[in-house]
């Protein structure tokens, strides 16, 4: 690559807003953080003394928080199977039909849009206990719905909500990876007599791996961080924290409890969750280059 | 041959049509919703078709102050516009001059730099969100513009997209130019910019959606009417305490909240794609 050598100020003017503005907002904010969770400090910040590990230790000793771990994983790995199976489904359905398969593709895109907390107060809506269609619905079988008292239902609003708007992503996803398989080994396949059935299973989806591994993390990812609109908006973390999430917990503690100790010890463990995420698609990346 | 099955292709579309329509459907059921009076809406289960009241629950919350937020929903909508537009265009700004001087000079701590940078793809602001707001309160900027905006900048996505893009331009171009006497602000008004049309418009898109979709950051930082957002506000609207939730505002608001940036989508398709799967790579 040729260089523009001869201009030693040049490219520091450049960089300028960019450095300053992560420096400012990220890099001090990010420092306070770790240094915070080793101290303990009282409610009115006026003094504070250095405590080592034991703002982790508390943390993790805490029922509630390994509660909250569990609730997140179940959260986030429902909403990441749910959500990756529905467009796969309907990615395998658009890439069949050639005619049409562009106008699907707009009328389901559009989700990606809204906005997680606008999408939980959709299905809110859908399921509230008096105006709701669902549990009109619902009540037919014998079921009766109140998320505001039951935290399993509690729970699988948020899911619904939450698949509900990252499937249009996977869906991109899914379609892309499926266009570029090559149609002559799927043809190949017709012709040793094999079905669409085992079509899929032998050889779409083997190949399909590399996107659906990448998508697995981006839905982790997506459900530990983005959904705190959706949970905020419709359960507020209720009833009696089943909804409650490791952010959501982070939010808690330090801004409606105020133990900014606690609460930054847990923001360091959540930094430690998403680099050993961010990690692992590293790796898959450089495998991907690789091939 | 086997492989075209006509049956299989009816089943495919008859399933693409009746999932698009599940798709819609949370949508449609909050569009009759807004159509209809308070009264009417509690008087059975939520209506799957248009009611009398037409727009005009749209007209009132667009044009008079909600009680419940101290403001009309239009200052909420423009709110929400200047804060996507400004997480949008600052993102790209900065990224287009960052990613510039990374790929196309030599300096000392070129490599620092970059790392730098790079490491902030790593926590999202959700993370960071308690010392990022007493930064934010010291400097002053608690219910600003400013304060929504610019920590939401500072994140590197958009400069690793465009190193990505500008490290597949070829090196005679920047020869030529340096021949032809072409300085380097030159360089980047004159031809790189006008090569980096396509990246930049999918960066818009989705930096734009984005932005608009903000909940924490806004939720924390402002406590005055004058800087909510509409996404932030559907939450108050919900909170009534005993009474009745005015399930008809709130679902005309969830509406207008959604707008904008699924129109967006909508108008900007191609661009959406490709940047949604730039990102990946």
């Amino acid at each position: 690559m040729a260089h523009f050598n001869r201009h030693p100020i040049t490219p520091w003017l450049l960089m300028a807003p960019q450095l300053i503005i992560v420096g400012v907002f990220f890099f001090w904010p990010a420092f306070q953080a770790i240094e915070q969770a080793f101290y303990i400090e009282d409610a009115f910040g006026l003094s504070r003394e250095f405590t080592g590990l034991t703002n982790f230790i508390s943390v993790l000793s805490e029922p509630e928080y390994l509660e909250t771990l569990w609730t997140t994983m179940v959260f986030s790995f429902s909403v990441a199977l749910g959500a990756m199976a529905l467009a796969l489904g309907m990615a395998v359905l658009a890439d069949r039909v050639i005619r049409g398969a562009n106008t699907y593709k707009t009328f389901l895109i559009w989700p990606y849009a809204v906005a997680p907390a606008v999408a939980g107060v959709l299905w809110l809506f859908l399921f509230d206990p008096t105006l709701g269609i669902l549990p009109e619905l619902l009540s037919a079988i014998g079921i009766d719905w109140n998320h505001n008292l039951n935290g399993n239902q509690a729970l699988l609003l948020v899911v619904l909500a939450s698949i509900w708007k990252q499937m249009s992503y996977n869906f991109v996803f899914f379609l892309a990876g499926l266009q570029a398989i090559p149609k002559s080994l799927l043809e190949a396949a017709a012709m040793d007599r094999a079905g669409p059935w085992r079509r899929f299973w032998t050889i779409t989806f083997p190949l399909l791996s590399p996107t659906s591994f990448f998508l697995l993390v981006m839905n982790v990812v997506y459900a530990f961080f983005e959904t705190f609109g959706t949970i905020d908006a419709t359960t507020s973390g209720g009833p009696g924290g089943s909804t409650r999430t490791l952010v959501y917990k982070v939010y808690e503690d330090g801004f409606v409890g105020q133990d900014l100790g606690s609460s930054a010890a847990q923001s360091v463990l959540l930094m430690v969750i998403v680099g050993v995420l961010t990690l692992i698609q590293f790796k898959y990346v450089e495998k991907k280059v690789q091939y | 041959m086997r492989y075209n099955r006509p049956g299989l292709d009816i089943a495919s579309h008859l399933l693409l049509i009746v999932g698009c329509a599940l798709f819609f459907l949370p949508v449609w059921i909050a569009f009759s919703a807004s159509t209809h009076e308070m009264g009417d809406l509690y008087s059975n289960v939520a209506p799957v078709w248009i009611g009398e009241a037409g727009l005009d629950n749209y007209r009132h919350l667009l044009e008079d102050p909600v009680s419940s937020l101290g403001a009309d929903v239009m200052t909420l909508l423009f709110n929400s516009m200047i804060m996507a537009l400004g997480i949008a265009l600052g993102k790209i700004i900065i990224s287009v001059l960052a990613a510039y001087a990374i790929v196309f000079f030599e300096f000392r701590f070129r490599k620092l730099c970059f790392w730098l940078i790079f490491i902030t793809l790593m926590l999202p602001v959700e993370v960071r969100i308690l010392p990022t707001f007493k930064v934010v309160a010291d400097l002053n900027m608690l219910d600003s513009y400013a304060g929504l905006i610019l920590p939401l900048i500072a994140s590197a996505t958009a400069t690793f997209l465009l190193r990505q893009f500008y490290m597949t331009i070829p090196a005679e171009l920047v020869e030529a130019a340096r021949i032809d006497g072409a300085g380097p602000w030159r360089f980047l008004k004159d031809i790189l910019l006008p090569l980096s049309k396509t990246n930049i418009a999918a960066l818009f898109v989705i930096m734009f959606i984005y932005g608009w979709n903000q909940y924490l950051w806004p939720l924390l930082i402002t406590t005055d009417a004058d800087y909510l957002t509409i996404v932030v506000s559907l939450k108050r609207m919900l909170t009534t305490g005993d009474g009745l939730v005015p399930w008809q505002d709130v679902t005309a608001t969830t509406l207008l909240a959604m707008g904008p940036p699924v129109l967006v989508i909508l108008f900007m398709q191609r661009y959406f794609i490709k940047g949604l799967v730039d990102s990946e790579k």
